[in-house]
């Protein structure tokens, strides 16, 4: 059998449809936050804000509320809200409050799980732990109704960054001047803040949780190497990022390699390949 | 009515008064340089007049048609923008965002205005360029343009040339006074003495007691004094 006809007859299966549809939607908005994420010198938020989303969901399965998101989400905005739109002058700043968010959901989460484990009958928490964290195969097993949520949400955030992309511009490159001259900054910080919660519980089913940052730095930082304008970056690494993880989930269901970091992978070798054009084209 | 009047203002942070009792006013058409030693409150004084931050005490009044955002401003380089993709045209076209409240895209009379404003900066050919790439220099005129995209009233320039080798210096505050020349109002902070020369009044903060007025006065006065002898003191080292 030819690559090709295997690839035929994967896409047969609704579930391998339903994979890329929701891959490529959560790789592209992932992409676009990324680059305004990287320049306002927060990387880390995604493996922050993962992080915050696993301890919300352990909270929410010892609760037993049937739909997560319910618990997971509110969690997950309001401490993007608390990190992104902290000002400068806050005592905890930047890298050392998500790390403190970070590391603190992570290991409540984690103690919430194991202390109540036979309240949720669940046997095999080292198993639900590297799924949460590592990705689980959650993006084969997609409903329908899984796949609107996430085609309505990410054309949300797409439309949202296309019309706020020069306040979004204007306030990364410089906010003091930006609200000095009457942007309202803070509504725009905690619309980008949202935005991110969003994607980043989205992105949670697609590659866990230790692997979004890669997700949201590695297209960014792949464009930058090469292009320099902010609408080219911007372009380019929405292009790196989509493709990247249409050839990571190819890969992936023809090897049987797991998805998250597989994507991860092509991720890094794109990567490579444009810090050299970069290096190439500087000489 | 003065475009400024400042009543007795105090600024700091939360607990801490950095400056206080700071009186002056600013009419349409002057060139006030702000000087003052390192720590004196004349960055915190800036960022109050931006309304970045609000005054501990006292008042800042608008007169004379101006408003709060109509403020042009052209800040200290921070990190973030030294490594920032952006193209020359992005950056200056990105002076007009605060004009246009919650419409979303920009109409042709605000690229109009940034092509213009390139123009007036000498800058046209490196309006494609990528900004971390250029010179000190190049990048000061590149958001000098930008403040001018916000507002042709009045400019707040924060320490314009720290960090400009002496040649660049000059060129700048001849650009910033051609400028004064044209009709906008110009409020700069520096630590550079020569800076003085250009100006029409003079703020001296961290003394006390503070010190107010023409260019002239100053010169003449004990404060300014002091100030000009340590600076010619410094230069024969």
């Amino acid at each position: 059998m030819t690559i090709i006809e295997k690839l035929q007859m994967y896409f047969q299966f609704d579930f391998v449809r339903r994979a890329f549809v929701v891959g490529i939607l959560v790789a592209l908005c992932a992409a676009l936050l990324g680059v305004i994420l990287v320049l306002k010198r927060f990387s880390f938020i995604g493996d922050g804000l993962s992080h915050v989303a696993f301890g919300a969901m352990a909270v929410a399965g010892v609760v037993g509320v049937t739909n997560e998101m319910v618990i997971v989400m509110p969690v997950t905005i309001v401490c993007a809200v608390i990190l992104l739109c902290s000002s400068e002058n806050s005592k905890i700043k930047g890298d050392a409050a998500v790390a403190l968010i970070s590391v603190s959901a992570l290991a409540l989460g984690y103690l919430v799980l194991n202390v109540f484990s036979s309240v949720t009958n669940s046997s095999n928490i080292s198993g639900d732990v590297c799924s949460a964290l590592f990705g689980s195969t959650s993006i084969l097993t997609l409903s329908k109704a899984e796949v609107w949520l996430c085609v309505g949400l990410a054309v949300a955030v797409i439309v949202m960054y296309v019309v706020f992309y020069n306040k979004i511009f204007a306030m990364t490159f410089d906010q003091n001047f930006a609200r000095a001259t009457g942007t309202k900054v803070k509504t725009y910080n905690a619309i980008v803040a949202v935005i991110t919660a969003v994607i980043i519980v989205l992105a949670m089913n697609l590659v866990g949780s230790l692997l979004i940052s890669a997700l949201v730095i590695f297209p960014a930082l792949s464009a930058m190497r090469v292009f320099k304008s902010f609408l080219s970056v911007t372009v380019c690494s929405a292009v790196v990022s989509v493709v990247c993880a249409v050839l990571g989930l190819l890969t992936a269901i023809l090897f049987g390699t797991p998805i998250g970091s597989t994507i991860v992978a092509v991720d890094l070798v794109c990567f490579g390949i444009f810090s050299a054009v970069g290096a190439i084209m500087r000489r | 009515m003065a475009y400024l009047t400042v009543k007795n203002l105090s600024v700091g942070y939360e607990n801490r008064v950095v400056a206080e009792n700071i009186d002056f006013i600013v009419n349409k058409g002057d060139y006030l340089c702000i000087v003052g030693e390192n720590g004196s409150g004349k960055s915190t004084l800036m960022k109050t007049l931006l309304g970045l931050k609000s005054p501990t005490s006292g008042e800042i009044v608008f007169g004379d048609g101006l408003k709060r955002n109509e403020i042009g401003y052209l800040p200290q380089q921070t990190a973030v923008q030294r490594d920032f993709p952006a193209s020359v045209y992005e950056v200056v076209l990105s002076g007009c965002v605060g004009k246009n409240g919650w419409r979303p895209f920009y109409s042709g009379a605000d690229k109009a205005l940034a092509k213009e404003n390139i123009e007036k900066m000498g800058i046209t050919e490196l309006a494609n360029r990528c900004y971390r790439e250029l010179s000190g220099g190049q990048q000061q005129r590149v958001l000098l343009a930008r403040a001018l995209c916000a507002t042709k009233k009045i400019l707040l320039l924060d320490e314009p040339v720290a960090g400009l080798d002496p040649r660049v210096t000059v060129e700048m505050y001849h650009t910033i006074a051609q400028l004064n020349t044209d009709g906008v109002t110009i409020i700069m902070i520096s630590h550079d003495i020569a800076a003085v020369k250009y100006a029409s009044h003079v703020l001296h903060i961290g003394h006390r007691p503070l010190f107010f007025g023409t260019r002239e006065d100053y010169i003449a006065s004990d404060v300014g004094k002091v100030f000009f002898k340590t600076e010619v003191y410094d230069d024969d080292n």
